[in-house]
């Protein structure tokens, strides 16, 4: 495994990771959709668990690994009940943009 | 038995009070007005009953009716005790209180609120047995302040007149000053003997194992001195009396001269064995009574309101019944309470029948000549002026002779100081006797043609008080004196009394003499001369500063009402301001800031995020930064 580090570098995986982080909060804070709000938050975790298991990988310590299969598993349970939620939304006001999500304004 | 007679004595007044508060209105007035009358008659055959039982059996009655409050070992009974003193008390208090009922009846029979005025009386006689009888200091409190509300009530009870309110409420408070100190009084005897029973406090006192401190006592006695100075108007608390005879006559007759302006004496007399302990305040006690008498009795010279030359000799013998008490003359204090009783409320009920006859005129000078047209008013004012005045057989003479005389072993200053004032005395009532029965009558035809002699039932309580005048002083000889044995009991250790001989005899000659030349003046300005006093725009001199009491009123408002206005308008205009500004400013910074923090809830969810990853980028950039 340390050779996959050494062909590539690690700094490029840190950028990918961040790249990819930087996408998901431009994604959540511009787009309207909440259904692509949702897959930005998801590219979020990803680059998260990216960036994970390249620590783990180069501490050589699989703890950052098993620590990734914890949070994929979470991450899979609030992705059901986050689609839960948006066919709620949709069903109530036949439409997914947040924009219309004001009747909760006190 | 005695526990029945007890409550039937207390409460019988206390129904009377209630039936007329409540049908005083259905009933007619006559009803209304003797109901009011058999409810303290009935206390008085009672009161009468128990003291043929003490004459007898010389036994004090302590009657326990409840435990009252417990505070760890401090305990307080709802008890009543019947001893000597209370008996007297309850006697004269009742006795003078049904005659004035009965002259109550005739005297305000055309009052609209006739039926309120004898639910004060009674509600008054009430609240004067409760202090009366009380076993403790609590319970005579109780009446103490009961008898200050009614007196309160009474003195306002034309209140459609300002005058009136205003005088109603300065007795009021001045009673309320004397009283702070009187419950500063019980609450120190309270701590020093752990109790404020009259029983425990003297058995205390006289098995004189405990030591007592001394210091503290005298502040006790004197704080108890200055609450009595309030209720029986002495200096420098007298000011509230004079005005108090804005109220209808026979409440001045009962309370504001014959009973609860004897309260302060009675609270003393109660406490004697405390007082014989701190002999700086009886000095201060005997100075001030002697003084206070002085002093009054130079404003009576002047006055031209029979009532206020009638208040102020109040406040005169009232200060020489202190001046006996200073001098540990306790039985002498009574005596004499019970002999101005008599005859000053005789000559208050003689000038509610003359200003009755007048239909509310009050000035001496447009009375006069009144004699040929009221006979019993007349012959039983005189009665009366002669026993205040000391002269020999009537009952005043006696009283008032006796004090002279401790006086004269005592303290020879204070002698001079009495005498002087019982000259006065002499004087200013023979002038206010002379003004209004002698010679012609100077008021207006109208009046002259209304002139009449009163009822029989205001003449009636007249010629008792006017017998009582006579022969009361029969009940303390000198030499012999019943009244002195009589209350024996109350005092700790013998009492000495003074023997007749040469010394008592010159100074009865020189007290009558003394009277004499002050009837002698009058009689040579008001008959001889036939001077009537100027008109208030003339007055000049010394006799303006009497006629204007000595400005002590003028004083008081400049040196006490005045600052306190200005405290008070002080406040309103600047702290309350101050404050309320304050108070306000922070409501208004807290709005404010709600209202602009409200709009940053909007709803909208891009918003919410937006300030979401704003705020964790900068904890994030903080962290880094911080390192």
């Amino acid at each position: 495994m340390q050779n996959v580090l050494q062909e590539i570098g690690v700094e490029n995986y840190i950028y990918l990771s961040t790249i990819l982080f930087c996408i998901g909060i431009f994604g959540v804070l511009f787009r309207r959709n909440a259904i692509v709000m949702f897959m930005s938050i998801e590219i979020m975790l990803n680059a998260v668990n990216l960036l994970l298991v390249v620590f783990s990988t180069y501490h050589q310590d699989a703890s950052g690994q098993v620590f990734v299969f914890f949070s994929m598993a979470v991450a899979a349970a609030e992705v059901a009940v986050g689609l839960a939620i948006l066919v709620g939304i949709y069903r109530n006001i036949h439409s997914i943009d947040i924009d219309k999500l004001k009747n909760l304004k006190g | 038995m005695e526990t029945s007679l007890l409550l039937t004595l207390l409460l019988a007044p206390f129904a009377g009070f209630l039936f007329n508060v409540f049908f005083g209105k259905k009933v007619s007035r006559n009803v209304s007005g003797t109901i009011g009358t058999i409810a303290v008659a009935v206390s008085f055959i009672v009161s009468l009953n128990f003291f043929f039982q003490i004459n007898s059996t010389k036994q004090p009655i302590l009657i326990d009716l409840f435990q009252w409050m417990e505070l760890a070992n401090f305990k307080v009974n709802f008890s009543f005790l019947l001893d000597q003193l209370s008996i007297l008390w309850l006697l004269f208090v009742t006795g003078i209180g049904t005659l004035i009922h009965i002259y109550s009846i005739s005297y305000m029979h055309d009052d609209e609120n006739l039926n309120k005025f004898f639910a004060y009386l009674n509600l008054f006689i009430f609240f004067m047995i409760m202090l009366v009888v009380g076993s403790n200091l609590l319970i005579m409190f109780i009446g103490w302040e009961g008898v200050g509300l009614c007196s309160y009530l009474l003195i306002g009870f034309w209140y459609k007149n300002q005058d009136y309110n205003d005088a109603a409420k300065k007795a009021f408070i001045m009673n309320r000053i004397g009283d702070l100190g009187f419950l500063i009084g019980i609450f120190i005897l309270g701590y020093l003997f752990k109790s404020v029973d009259f029983t425990t406090i003297k058995e205390i006192v006289a098995n004189g194992k405990t030591p007592i401190d001394l210091g503290w006592l005298g502040f006790a006695t004197l704080c108890l001195f200055i609450g009595a100075s309030g209720k029986s108007a002495q200096i420098p608390l007298y000011t509230w009396l004079p005005d108090a005879m804005a109220g209808p006559t026979p409440v001045s007759a009962l309370i504001h001269a014959a009973t609860m302006v004897t309260a302060g004496i009675f609270m003393i007399t109660r406490l004697n064995f405390l007082f014989d302990l701190t002999p700086d305040v009886q000095m201060i006690i005997a100075v001030i009574g002697a003084v206070t008498s002085l002093v009054a009795a130079f404003i009576a010279l002047v006055q031209n309101d029979i009532k206020k030359v009638l208040a102020y000799s109040t406040v005169s013998q009232l200060g020489l019944m202190f001046l006996a008490l200073g001098l540990g003359a306790y039985e002498i204090a009574v005596f004499h309470v019970i002999t101005h009783a008599f005859f000053k409320a005789c000559l208050f009920l003689g000038s509610g029948s003359v200003i009755h006859a007048l239909h509310g005129e009050q000035d001496m000078r447009k009375m006069g000549g009144l004699r040929k047209y009221m006979k019993v008013t007349y012959i039983t004012f005189l009665i009366a002026t002669l026993a205040i005045s000391g002269i020999p057989i009537f009952a005043g003479f006696f009283s008032k002779d006796e004090i002279l005389m401790v006086a004269f072993h005592e303290n020879k200053a204070l002698y001079v100081i009495a005498s002087l004032a019982s000259i006065m005395t002499a004087f200013y009532m023979f002038r206010l006797l002379y003004l209004t029965f002698f010679k012609e009558f100077r008021g207006t035809e109208e009046q002259k043609h209304h002139l009449h002699e009163s009822p029989n039932l205001i003449t009636f309580p007249l010629i008792i008080l006017a017998i009582l005048s006579t022969i009361g002083g029969f009940i303390s000889f000198p030499g012999h004196s019943w009244l002195n044995e009589y209350l024996a009991p109350i005092f700790i250790g013998e009492r000495e009394e003074h023997h007749l001989d040469g010394t008592t005899y010159m100074l009865m000659g020189i007290a009558v003499i003394g009277a004499l030349i002050g009837i002698g003046i009058a009689y040579s300005n008001y008959i001889k001369k036939s001077q009537v006093p100027n008109e208030d725009s003339k007055i000049t001199g010394f006799a303006k500063v009497l006629y204007n009491k000595f400005y002590v009123d003028e004083i008081y408002t400049a040196v006490i009402v005045k600052p306190i206005y200005a405290i008070a308008s002080f406040s309103k205009n600047f702290i309350e301001t101050a404050l309320s500004g304050f108070i306000f400013g922070l409501g208004k910074v807290t709005n404010m800031v709600g209202t602009q923090g409200k709009v940053l809830q909007n709803g909208s969810v891009g918003f919410y995020l937006f300030a979401f990853v704003l705020g964790t980028a900068s904890i994030i950039a903080y962290l880094f930064l911080a390192q």
